[in-house]
């Protein structure tokens, strides 16, 4: 069966508190989901003090934390303006950007933050996309053509173009696959949204000439089908996007191919 | 470095997430669950009302009659299969989704199967047996 609950080895304890320095002006509590293969045992939460005075994002905050707090607290962040992905993580029940998501926009009261639901931990906030990332390898996201064009570029009108508009634009952080039910209880054989976006990418470019085959590849109960149009991809999407609509046109297209 | 669930040995990333690759029969299962789903909208409307109809009948011959007309009947055997063919899709999702354990995850879809069909060939016969006796 699916697992409802979770492991043995990944129930979270209680962990360290780290106070606020004296004299600190905005003090919030932030719980942060703490767990170290080195040392092993159950994951923990540890809650940090800090003075948010001068802080705009999480990711400021988990930053100060690592800085001037605690610089064992491991986490993946790179752009720090939401282009990259690599902040990915669930903030406040929430997947998202840390470098993107305010302080402003949290409600009131302590902050949790969990690495991205239901995916093996490398370590703290971590998460391994090993099998995301081999995911998106295998939808062959790359433009796939048999006519030659030499050295001329491939056109396409403006028109065409604008189909690919809210698909290009997904960096694969893995917030919308990792908040999907679906997704959590089969990812072995479901693509999950985000993989499934891109997909729709290469399927809607005009000047890719697979199209046949990946619709083919897609036309799978486990691989798209899993999709019950639960919408937590375009709900929880730092960027905007939807994939659940991304999804539906999949499913328009194999339909009109085949009745 | 962890490894995920499946992942065993010496097999490359890619090999575990392309699998078994394409089944290529997933659009026929959600284009009748699509289909039934629209047709059952009126034809449970118009069901409630029949059973009330029925509810309210004053004997047994009043309800063979209602049964008994060629639309009413046709209607009739028109739902009960809509019913229990997108019921048995419907479930045989949910099995999919959460039993993962094979041996019963295919003796449940074999059971559903029977089950549904069996279900549905019952009712036809029920209202054929109205129908026809009432007409007779």
């Amino acid at each position: 069966m699916a697992e409802f609950t979770l492991p043995q080895m990944s129930k979270v304890q209680k962990g360290k508190r780290f106070a606020a320095k004296p004299g600190g002006k905005k003090v919030r509590n932030f719980r942060v989901y703490r767990w170290d293969p080195d040392v092993g045992g159950n994951p923990r939460v540890d809650t940090y003090e800090v003075d948010v005075t001068g802080s705009a994002m999480v990711l400021d905050v988990l930053l100060k934390i690592k800085n001037e707090i605690d610089p064992t607290l491991t986490l993946r962040r790179s752009c720090r303006e939401g282009v990259c992905g690599s902040c990915a993580m669930n903030i406040d029940g929430e997947n998202t950007l840390a470098c993107t998501k305010g302080l402003d926009e949290l409600p009131d009261g302590d902050v949790g933050i969990y690495p991205l639901p239901h995916m093996p931990v490398v370590k703290d906030l971590v998460p391994d996309l090993t099998h995301f990332y081999a995911q998106y390898a295998s939808i062959k996201p790359w433009l796939q053509s048999q006519s030659s064009f030499g050295s001329r570029e491939r056109l396409q009108s403006p028109e065409d173009r604008k189909k690919l508009d809210g698909l290009y634009e997904c960096i694969l952080c893995a917030c919308c696959t990792t908040s999907c039910p679906s997704y959590w209880w089969n990812p072995d054989r479901f693509l999950g949204p985000a993989v499934l976006l891109q997909a729709y990418r290469w399927i809607v470019d005009s000047r890719d000439e697979a199209t046949g085959e990946r619709l083919d590849d897609l036309d799978d109960p486990f691989k798209l089908y899993r999709c019950h149009t639960i919408m937590n991809c375009t709900n929880t999407c730092p960027k905007g996007l939807n994939p659940a609509k991304a999804i539906g046109e999949i499913k328009q297209l194999l339909m009109n191919r085949t009745v | 470095m962890s490894s995920y669930p499946g992942q065993e040995g010496l097999r490359t990333p890619l090999k575990v997430a392309r699998g078994w690759g394409s089944s290529k029969t997933g659009v026929h299962h959600w284009w009748v669950q699509r289909v039934t789903a629209i047709a059952l909208v009126p034809l449970s409307i118009w069901f409630l009302f029949v059973l009330g109809g029925m509810l309210h009948a004053a004997d047994y011959a009043a309800v063979v009659a209602m049964v008994a007309q060629p639309v009413q009947a046709i209607l009739l055997i028109v739902f009960t299969v809509c019913m229990f063919w997108h019921g048995a899709l419907g479930l045989q999702v949910i099995i999919e989704d959460y039993v993962h354990t094979r041996w019963l995850e295919v003796t449940l879809a074999i059971a559903l199967r029977f089950g549904a069909f069996l279900g549905a060939l019952a009712s036809v016969m029920a209202v054929l047996a109205l129908w026809l006796n009432g007409a007779g």
